[in-house]
């Protein structure tokens, strides 16, 4: 952040100019700081060898040892993990089928669903929690006399009951992620070279192979992005799950808000410290691909004009 | 292009079905449940909670009794955003400026806390204001005993702090594309720094300013972990009263005329971001990525 590059050329006169870049320097240095402190803290008093947060005695493993020991928080890591996996599988399959479709439908549904998805997306959680809350109540209020009735009248014994639990979190989890794998593959088609399509079409394929060999390849990226943003979001949101999770069946959020809600331990720093390695490891993955695939765009784009300049000469 | 009938619907029928599962899922999820939360709103209480049918308005007119959940929403959403806007926008106009070979790093430095924990980063100043943090070391230098946690400044503070990447993402992004050119010509026409910034780089960024201020915004509206963790039930939100009274006291017909005014406060928002937003040129999208 230090080092100066290309001064430009008046800088040596103009004093008042480099009183400005350093203030804007300084500035820039606080707000770092100011974003990462509080995150080296947590880490740093995970490795607390004392009993409370704020102070620290030593550097040791031990809050480590007694997190990945906690039974409860390590069943609500392992739901996290299931509800994060669903959300981001079932939230990419729609989210890519129906940005699709949508390159084919009318102006004016495609309009409708474009301003529904952008609601999903802006709408805080805790819209999101209410909506699917009374959708689920409802819904079970009316499937489950159906079961029992159905049940009674072929004399199964006692019918199922359908409740909350991680699916419902899951259901709810989609309705956000699923508009934000729209978006990134909205863009992604948007940018996509459509001679390449109409070449396969040309050569006689199917539109399924088409579809496969040809616009599936160039998707991957926006696909594997959504999928691992559907994961984070999933795996981070807290209030909409505490309005649809099922009774005994927390994600690591919950655990985590109501652990902090019952006293602060190191614990919790070590909870968070590994769930923090999890989303940086995540979002390495994320731009790794990011570059790949716009390095080899690059290259396939400068192929191509060397093609079309070789093709002209 | 020929193209038969039959063709044509088969065509149709597989867009459709493509779109189905995406629809359902709206429909059902979004749409449906926020007609029945106007419906719920004007309804009757249920002895053991719940809905009652009934058509009345003394759920709106019981909303007083809570106005200090929206009032407090309100004033932090505008004061939240307003500073996130005075400490991003430097910090944009020097990366998009000054930053030179570090640029891509330092805005990937921005970006990265806003996709790690919400809960683990408000957390964290749960530690640092709290009586071990700051105010033990302000009383260790003599400034008697001041109280940082549960106070409207910690929640400022966690929402400035959780919320200023959503702030200056777009800012750098409408700053980044700004012709330069455009500056050097009103220096050369003899404009000082400051007029410079007021008449041209604060205009042609107005759409960055735009976007940051309603993405920061409708987040900070409903923001229910701040005030909870960082207010501790002194700075409380129309986020914390909702979730009291869907989830606690399960007054679901109260609890939804306070969430369709929530959801009305957010509609206004957009649409003045909208009509502002037109009257300006150029593309307004920015994306979060």
């Amino acid at each position: 952040m230090t080092d100066r590059t290309t001064p430009p050329p008046r800088a040596a006169i103009d004093r008042a100019g480099r009183w400005v870049d350093r203030a804007f320097r300084i500035q820039a240095t606080a707000l770092y700081l100011f974003l990462y402190v509080p995150i080296a803290l947590v880490v740093l008093f995970s490795f607390n060898a004392g009993n409370r947060t704020g102070e620290l005695r030593g550097l040791s493993l031990r809050w480590y040892q007694v997190a990945v020991e906690d039974p409860f928080a390590m069943g609500a890591l392992q739901n996290s993990f299931v509800v994060g996996a669903w959300t981001a599988v079932i939230a990419t399959t729609l989210g890519t089928l129906a940005a699709l479709a949508l390159q084919r439908t009318p102006r004016r549904i495609r309009a409708v669903f474009e301003a529904i998805t952008y609601v999903a997306i802006i709408i805080p959680g805790i819209v999101i929690g209410i909506a699917t809350l009374i959708f689920f109540v409802n819904a079970f209020a009316w499937i489950n006399p159906q079961l029992a009735g159905i049940w009674a009248a072929i004399g199964a014994g006692a019918p199922p009951t359908i409740g909350t639990g991680l699916h419902t979190i899951i259901a709810a989890h989609v309705l956000f992620t699923m508009a934000i794998v729209i978006v990134l593959v909205r863009a992604r088609l948007a940018g996509m070279d459509r001679s390449l399509t109409e070449a396969s079409f040309d050569l006689f394929a199917s539109p399924l192979r088409t579809f496969v060999q040809v616009t599936l390849p160039q998707l991957r990226p926006a696909i594997i992005t959504g999928a691992l943003l559907a994961f984070t979001f999933s795996f981070d949101d807290y209030v909409i799950a505490s309005f649809v999770a099922g009774p005994g069946k927390p994600t690591l959020p919950m655990y985590v808000f109501s652990s902090i809600r019952r006293g602060i331990t190191p614990e919790i720093n070590a909870i968070a410290a590994m769930v923090l390695t999890v989303t940086v490891t995540l979002l390495v993955i994320v731009s790794l691909i990011y570059r790949r695939s716009s390095r080899i765009a690059a290259a396939q784009r400068a192929a191509a004009t060397a093609d079309a300049a070789a093709g002209t000469s | 292009m020929v193209r038969s009938g039959a063709r044509r619907w088969r065509s149709r029928i597989a867009t459709a079905l493509l779109l189905l599962p995406a629809a359902t899922w709206y429909a059902l999820l979004l749409l449906v449940p926020l007609v029945i939360l106007v419906v719920f709103s004007f309804g009757g209480r249920a002895p053991e909670g719940g809905y009652l049918p009934d058509f009345t308005f003394a759920n709106y007119l019981e909303l007083p009794t809570r106005a200090t959940a929206f009032v407090n929403a309100l004033w932090m959403a505008l004061g939240g955003t307003v500073l996130c806007l005075l400490v991003g926008f430097p910090l944009a106009y020097y990366l998009a400026t000054r930053a030179g070979s570090q640029r891509t790093l330092l805005l990937v430095l921005v970006v990265v806390p806003f996709w790690t924990s919400f809960l683990i980063r408000t957390y964290a100043w749960l530690t640092i204001l709290g009586n071990n943090g700051i105010p033990s070391l302000l009383e260790d230098l003599g400034f008697g005993h001041i109280v940082l946690l549960n106070t409207p400044f910690a929640v400022l503070l966690g929402i400035v702090y959780n919320y200023l990447p959503l702030m200056v993402f777009p800012l750098y992004v409408s700053l980044e594309r700004l012709d330069k050119r455009l500056l050097e010509a009103s220096k050369d026409l003899g404009a000082g720094r400051w007029a410079t910034f007021r008449q041209v780089t604060l205009p042609l960024s107005s759409a960055g300013v735009l976007s940051g201020v309603i993405l920061v915004f409708i987040p900070i509206m409903g923001e229910y972990i701040i005030p909870a963790l960082l207010g501790g039930g002194k700075v409380f939100f129309i986020g914390n009263a909702l979730v009291d009274l869907f989830l606690q006291s399960r007054n679901w017909p109260f609890g939804s005329a306070a969430a369709i005014v929530l959801i009305l406060v957010i509609l206004t928002a957009v649409t003045i971001y909208l009509r502002v937003g037109s009257r300006g040129s150029g593309s307004r999208e920015v994306s979060l990525l």
